[in-house]
Parts: structure tokens; sequence; C-alpha cells
């Protein structure tokens, strides 16, 4: 353990605590913590997958939110259909038959929309994401099947083998496994050839289509895994809130998501836990003091942006970077 | 095939093309000499609306407040540049999306703070609220024309304005060369606040112009900026001519799907399915028709020449 830097210690101490004190809580009768502590590690997964493409691959998504919201509700509409009738090739409550669907279709989604994406770069990247990311929020908005703009309620949670997911502390545990799962793919992944291709790409894409590389499809694999990540983190988010609607998917969510990560600090492993922390506290606090807490929001990121370099990785290395 | 219905959805395409016209010019402006993305500009078309809202009441007339509101918008345009939008620019694209996010979030939360959460019903005066008959069976409310008039009005003075004047040709020339235009001794600081301040005010006169149909609201800049985000894309950004055809032809598509393409659906499907399918697939169309303009010219209709 000696040659352990400050990041890594900072990143095993805040995994020590999340792993620690939601469930104390929850023993000593303080639900509330538990509940914000599971919504705090399911969005970390989600800033987790993010920042997979935004931080080591230079893609700036605007639109993840969507991959939160297909996960969600493929969840909620075969559990609809099992309590309501109808649509019986879907309807069902069996969580790995869900669970399968939320990626399949995160996956489909991503491939389709990251490959049209991909062949545009910069802003236009930006703007097409969050277009894409609109176009689903629309497509549930319109659907009067499910209810549209009011969303659907889920009756019945998922259901697995050997887990319970009506019960606070093992949605918490599978919660918290799967971000700690999610952090070692990412670090895995970057680590790797293919990861260092993809930082290749982000640093200087001329020179690794010169190296032969085809950058294209580089990122295309990277777009999928982290739209997957994220709709499994729907999938998850669902199952916590027992309630969906297409708001999920609005792309002032994907706003925050990406807030979490830059505020954290892009491109490291900590930074999103960190940013989605940070978020998940401030939007409680400051939301128990006013019904206007955007306007403090919206003003620490403005001076996020114009007087934070790298976020709260960057000040926890200090400024050697 | 009714062709009164048509002609009629016609023309209300076209007036929601030409409101669009009117934000995604000021986006597609302030992006094609500023390089700078402005997710705020939304809440100025907002603003706009709320502040000609608030002087109808004053003034007693939405013409006159109209009148009064523009240049108020614009200096609200200049704070903005002022205070925020001045210390981004040399940022990449990334902190312009989140800064600007920011900026989106404090403005319409200070607008929910002045004006309330109800939003505000503008009236319009008695001659404006009439309808004419432009032919038989087709009852065209005036309002509606006055906005078309307007916006055509407004795409043709600033055709003119970016073609035939020298404060166009520092725009097309901050544009393509800003460093250059610097160098000849122009005030570049002055011409991008200036140039911001008349994004803000086409902008907030779409805000108004929209704000005696739909009431002026606090989610409506939301809910405008990526259609306006969607027809700078289509068309190219930084591309006036492109914005233009782009937002008529997003506001026809949008305007006659919602209204015909149940009648399409049912030529190939059962009445039952193409009521619910319609709504879903006119809801997505704009977007497919971006995906599919993207994936063939993934630079827009009228792509920048020099970047």
């Amino acid at each position: 353990m000696k040659n352990m830097t400050k990041t890594s210690w900072a990143t095993l101490i805040c995994m020590v605590v999340l792993a620690v004190f939601p469930p104390y809580f929850l023993l000593h009768g303080q639900a509330f913590y538990m509940d914000l502590a599971t919504r705090l590690v399911i969005l970390g997964i989600a800033a987790v997958s993010l920042n997979l493409i935004l931080g080591y691959g230079g893609m700036v998504s605007f639109g993840h939110a969507a991959f939160i919201g297909l996960g969600a509700y493929a969840v909620g509409i075969p559990s609809h259909h099992a309590t309501w009738g109808g649509f019986d090739l879907i309807a069902s409550y069996n969580g790995l038959f869900q669970l399968a669907l939320a990626i399949v279709i995160a996956a489909v989604f991503a491939l389709i929309t990251g490959a049209i994406s991909l062949r545009t770069k910069g802003v236009y990247f930006i703007m097409i994401t969050m277009a894409f990311s609109q176009m689903a929020f629309f497509l549930f908005q319109s659907l009067d099947v499910y209810n549209g703009d009011d969303g659907l309620t889920i009756d019945v949670r998922s259901e697995f083998p050997f887990i319970n997911l009506d019960s606070p502390m093992q949605l918490y545990g599978l919660s918290y496994g799967s971000l700690v799962a999610a952090m070692l793919l990412v670090k895995t992944i970057v680590n790797s050839r293919f990861g260092m291709v993809l930082q290749g790409a982000k640093d200087n894409n001329e020179r690794m289509v010169t190296l032969g590389y085809n950058t294209y499809f580089y990122r295309l694999t990277a777009y999928v895994i982290s739209g997957t990540m994220c709709g499994y983190a729907g999938f998850l988010l669902g199952n916590f809130t027992t309630f969906i609607s297409p708001d999920m998917m609005h792309w002032t969510r994907s706003g925050e998501l990406m807030f979490m990560v830059i505020l954290g600090g892009a491109s490291t492993a900590l930074g999103p836990i960190l940013g989605s922390s940070v978020f998940i506290l401030m939007e409680e606090i400051l939301s128990s003091f006013t019904i206007f807490w955007h306007l403090p929001f919206g003003l620490m990121l403005i001076g996020l942006v114009l007087f934070v370099r790298g976020g709260l990785m960057g000040l926890l290395k200090g400024k050697g970077k | 095939m009714d062709y009164t219905l048509l002609f009629v959805q016609v023309l209300n395409g076209l007036q929601l093309g030409l409101l669009l016209f009117l934000v995604a010019s000021g986006l597609t402006l302030v992006f094609g000499i500023l390089d700078f993305v402005n997710l705020a500009h939304g809440s100025i078309y907002m603003i706009g609306a709320f502040i000609c809202a608030s002087l109808t009441f004053v003034l007693g007339n939405f013409l006159w407040a109209v009148l009064v509101a523009l240049p108020l918008t614009g200096l609200v345009g200049y704070a903005v540049e002022l205070l925020v939008a001045r210390r981004l620019y040399d940022k990449d694209h990334l902190d312009h999306v989140l800064g600007t996010f920011g900026l989106l979030l404090v403005l319409d939360t200070l607008a929910h703070m002045i004006w309330g959460p109800a939003g505000i019903t503008v009236p319009l005066p008695a001659w404006l609220d009439g309808q004419i008959e432009l032919f038989e069976g087709a009852n065209i409310p005036v309002f509606r024309l006055l906005i078309i008039g307007t916006g055509l009005a407004v795409a043709a003075g600033l055709f003119w304005l970016v073609n035939y004047t020298r404060l166009g040709m520092l725009i097309r020339a901050g544009a393509s060369n800003r460093t250059m235009v610097s160098a000849l001794g122009i005030d570049i600081q002055t011409l991008f606040a200036l140039v911001f301040a008349l994004g803000a005010m086409l902008a907030g006169l779409a805000g108004m112009l929209i704000s005696p149909i739909t009431g002026a609201t606090i989610g409506m800049g939301g809910q405008i900026i990526i259609t306006a985000f969607v027809v700078i894309i289509i068309g190219g950004i930084g591309s006036m001519k492109g914005a233009f055809i782009a937002a008529v032809l997003i506001g026809l598509i949008d305007t006659l799907g919602r209204s015909f393409l149940d009648s399409l659906f049912e030529l190939v499907m059962s009445e039952n399915a193409a009521e619910t399918a319609a709504p879903a697939v006119s809801a997505m169309m704009i977007y497919i028709l971006m995906a599919i303009i993207l994936a063939v010219k993934p630079q827009g209709l009228f792509p920048p020449k020099v970047r």
C-alpha cells in the first residue's frame, strides 16, 4: 500500500464511506440517507459511463439521459403489461428478462444514434446527441399507452432469483456492487490497448488515423459500451424510484450528468462519483431551503466553468497538472 | 384530401418556421462570428415574451409593448454578453455548453421569481384579434398573417444587413477570420457585443410574437431552443441562408406531420394502429429528418466555407 497516490487513497476512502455509512444509517432507522445514497450511487454509474466517452474519448455526449430513460422504461413497460394485460410478448416481472431488454435497447439505440452522430464532430456532435435524446423524450411523451407525460408507476419491481429489490438494503447492495464493477470496467478499458487508441484519438485524431487505426470504429464501440452502461443505470433507477416518466430523458437531465462529470473531474476514476455526490447533496440541501434552488445551482455552474480547472479532482491533485 | 385544411396548415407551418428562423438566426449569427454555443438563447426568447406581456398591461397596447420591449431585450442580451458570455469565448465548446446551461437555469429561475410560475396571457387589440376569410372556408386569424409578414420582413432585413451594409461586411469578415478583422483596427469587442444584442432582439421578437397565442410561460425557452439547434444543424452552423431554409422546412414538416400523418398512415394500416403510431412518429419526424441530412452531409446543408 506504500506506493498509493493521493487520488487512489481518496478513491478508497470514498468507496469505503459509501459502503459503510448508508447501511449503518438504515439500520439505525434513518432510511432517508439510504435513499439519498442509492440515488447517488445509481447516478454515479451513469456519470462513470458518460466519463468513459466524455473524459477519455473526448466525445461530448449531451444526450446521455436518453439511455437512463430507455433502461427505466425497459422495466416499466413489461411490468405495466404484466399488471394491466396486453402485449403478452413482453409482459413480465422477470428481472433477467427486463435487464436483458434494457441492455439490448440501450445498445441498439447507442449503435444507431452513435453511427450517425460520430460522423460529425465538435459542436455538431454535442447538439446531435442532444437532439437524439430529445427524440426519445418526445417519443415517450407522445405514447398515450404509457401515460405520456404523466409517466408510469411500477407496481412490481424486477424479480430476480436470490435478490429481492424491494429490500432497500439489497437494492443498495446491487447498485453499489454495480458501481464498483462499472468503475473497474472503465479502468480496464482505459488501460487496455483499446483505451489507448481511444485516448490517442481524443488528443489527435489525424495521427491515429495515419497510424492505421479506424478511430470511427473505436469511438463507436466506446459509445455503445457507455450507452449500455447508462441504460443499466436506468434499469436500476426505474427499480429504485418505481416511477418513470419522459422527464428522466429531458435534455436538462443530460446537462446535469455532464455537470457531475465535469465538476468531479473528467477523465479521472473518482471524478464522476465526487460530482454525483456533490450534485445530489446540493440538490437536497438547496431545494430544502428554497424552491428557486436552480438559481444558486446555475451560478455555481457558471463559476465552475470560469474558475475551476479540472474539477474537484484537479483541486485534489493540486496545480501540478 | 381537404385542400382548404392543407392550405391553412401550410400557413401555420410557415408561421412556425419563421418564428424558428427568428430564434435560430440569432444562434447562428453568434455561432458564426463568435464560435460560441449559447443554450441560454431560449431564455432570452422567454424574457422577450415576459417583458412584452408586462408592458402590454402597462401601456395598454400590444404593438407599443413590442416596440418598447425590443430594445429592452437587446439590453438584456448586452448585459448577458458583458457579464458572462464574453468570459467564455476563448474556452472550448464543452465549457460553453455548461456555462450557458447554468445561465439558462439562472435566467429561468429569475423569470420564475419575477413573474411567478403561472405565466401570463397576452391580450391582442381588437383589430388584430379577428379572422380574415382568404377564400371560401379558409379563415385565417389576422394575427397569424401579421406574424408571417413580420417574419418575412425581418428575414429580408437581415439578408440586406448581412450582405449589403458595412456592419454586415464586418460580421461576415469576423466569421471567417476574426484575428484579421481586429488586426485591421476594428473594435472586435464592440462588434461581438452588438451581434449578441442583435441576436437577443431577434429571439426576443419571436417570443413577443408568439406570446398572444401561447402566453408567456417559464418553460417556453427550453422547448424552442432544441428545435432551433436542430434548425441550425440542418442548415449548417453559421449560415443565415441555411437557417432560413431549414427553419421553414422544419416548420412545415412538423405542422403538416402532426395534422396529416394519421390519415396517411390509415392508408397502410388499421385506423387504431394509425392513431397510436402517428403522434409518436410526427413527434420524432424533425429528428429523423436531421439524422438523414447529417448522415448524407455531416456539416448540414450549407456548411461554413472557412473555419
